[in-house]
């Protein structure tokens, strides 16, 4: 992709939980405004690699490095700061609290009380339902209006990298087009995508590098369309390890 | 007709002291999900405090009141429940008794057990006559300073960054944190909230009763805990109007109970809290917040 510096590597990252090893010494890399897949079944740890780099895990092992600095040792509630944002499987919106409300803890972090609100116009403009719904409680948003909101609320930290985990689930077909095409839009404007799918072939179609992960490894990687093709991708996505990834890297 | 009035402004003034004290303890549990039971020393403290400042103008009793309170909850957070931040809840629980009990042996170690006597502001203990009914100075002030807390309380969470802030704590603290709430300032806050709560309490309290002793708290803090359970743990609303009526309906019951069943009172009070619980197990107003998290 580039020959720079990644915006995100992770190197030899292991999570445990107790005796449970969830991820076993991964190594990824994103650049800067790309997006970056990691597909996989359910259970394959990739939701557990998000966590630890979002600071919500502490690794047992390996580090997180983003934009060159090392988050090692950074509280979980000053991860955002660095510029990561995360929109958790399950979106976990506030359902108690309004539409605004959940967009203005999105901006937690920032002082820039007017530009905030410039910023919650834009996402009301770009996503109308919750324009209309801004008073309302979160809860009574439907799944896909609060993935949407999750989405909103994430970008209003203004986080160079956006991590998603699994946003599709539990939405309807159209409506995960409409995500999927938000994301282009976001890469167009320069924010770097790290998304997490258990369906390979949706997630292809608009990632430019993707990870297979299966029982906490990386079975295959390399460039999105190479894998997409790859006639070793059924055997990694269901946990053989492919010794020589493909190509692209 | 008079004896009437005086009846509900009597609960309505007892109403508020449990409601304020329950709403303390909510406050506590909203963020941390921590019973703290330590919340009825901050009354205690606060009592002794104005003990000790007696003689000196009103207004400084009133700052060492609720310096002390406030102070002391902060400390309390500090030193034994942020080392447990991630631990069960039953744990913190119990760091709660150790923390209630440490602080009212000191206290007997180092004042005794007996009570005193504080004549504190005795000019409330007047009684006025409002639309030709006698009423008390005492019980009207504390249901105004009641209704101003909660006003001030509500505001401060609905209408500022830190009550937003809190709120989203309260209902789901991981990701509140992932967004980048601070864990320890929203707690530190929301432990300076109990403590300012307190103090009101324990004034009003001293001026009511004029005396002063190590277990005027954890009394106040058990009914008020009960409180909290029927109007549904967690829920702010919901303590505030569950401690209301645990303390109101002790009162309309003490005084509209046959003289030979008087004693009883609080067994009706518990029979009805226990009814409540059998219709609404999650309380009067259930609270959100309390599934599962990321």
């Amino acid at each position: 992709m580039s020959a720079g510096v990644p915006l995100l590597a992770v190197s030899g990252l292991v999570v445990r939980y107790g005796a449970v090893t969830a991820v076993r010494g991964i190594d990824l890399e994103v650049d800067e405004g790309e997006i970056a897949s990691i597909v996989g079944p359910n259970g394959a740890g990739k939701t557990s690699l998000l966590s630890a780099v979002a600071g919500i895990l502490v690794p047992a092992a390996g580090t997180v490095t983003f934009a060159g600095r090392p988050l090692r040792g950074i509280a979980l509630e000053d991860v955002v700061a660095q510029g990561i944002a995360l929109v958790p499987e399950g979106r976990h919106v506030f359902a108690g609290l309004t539409v605004n409300e959940n967009l203005l803890l999105g901006a937690a972090i920032r002082r820039d009380a007017g530009a905030v609100a410039a910023d919650m116009e834009r996402f009301f403009a770009m996503f109308p339902i919750l324009g209309a719904r801004r008073h309302q409680p979160a809860g009574q948003l439907s799944g896909g209006e609060q993935q949407q909101l999750a989405i909103a609320r994430a970008l209003l930290s203004r986080p160079r990298l956006l991590m998603l985990d699994e946003p599709s689930l539990g939405l309807a077909p159209t409506v995960v087009d409409q995500v999927y095409a938000l994301l282009c839009t976001l890469r167009a404007q320069g924010i770097t995508i790290l998304l997490v799918e258990q369906n390979a072939a949706r997630v292809f179609g608009i990632s430019d590098r993707a990870y297979v992960m299966s029982g906490g490894e990386f079975t295959l990687s390399g460039g999105a369309a190479a894998i997409r093709d790859d006639p070793r991708f059924d055997a990694a996505y269901f946990g053989v390890h492919m010794s020589e990834a493909a190509g692209g890297r | 007709m008079e004896r009437a009035v005086q009846i509900v402004v009597d609960a309505l003034s007892v109403g508020s002291l449990y409601a304020l004290t329950a709403l303390g303890i909510g406050l506590i549990f909203g963020v941390m999900r921590l019973i703290n039971f330590a919340h009825g020393e901050l009354i205690t403290m606060a009592a002794y405090a104005l003990l000790f400042l007696f003689g000196l103008p009103v207004p400084v009793m009133l700052c060492g009141a609720l310096g002390v309170a406030i102070v002391l909850a902060l400390l309390t957070e500090r030193v034994a429940f942020r080392p447990l931040r991630n631990a069960d809840p039953t744990t913190l629980l119990i760091s709660s008794f150790a923390v209630s009990f440490f602080l009212q042996r000191l206290l007997i170690l180092v004042v005794g057990s007996r009570l005193k006597g504080l004549d504190f502001l005795p000019e409330l203990g007047r009684e006025i006559r409002l639309f030709g009914i006698r009423l008390q100075v005492l019980q009207l002030a504390t249901i105004v300073v009641g209704l101003v807390l909660l006003v001030a309380l509500t505001w401060f969470l609905k209408a500022t960054r830190l009550g937003l802030h809190m709120r989203a704590a309260a209902e789901d603290f991981r990701m509140a944190r992932v967004l980048g709430v601070r864990a320890n300032r929203v707690i530190a806050v929301a432990f300076a909230l109990s403590g300012i709560l307190a103090a009101a309490v324990s004034c009003l309290i001293v001026v009511q009763t004029g005396v002063v002793q190590p277990r005027m708290g954890l009394q106040l803090v058990i009914i008020a805990f009960v409180g909290t359970v029927i109007g549904g743990l967690g829920s702010l609303p919901g303590a505030a109007l569950g401690g209301f009526l645990v303390g109101a309906v002790s009162i309309l019951l003490q005084a509209l109970l046959p003289p030979q069943l008087r004693a009883f009172r609080e067994a009706f009070v518990f029979i009805a809290v226990a009814v409540v619980l059998l219709f609404r197990p999650q309380g009067l107003i259930p609270a959100r917040g309390l599934r599962e998290r990321i």
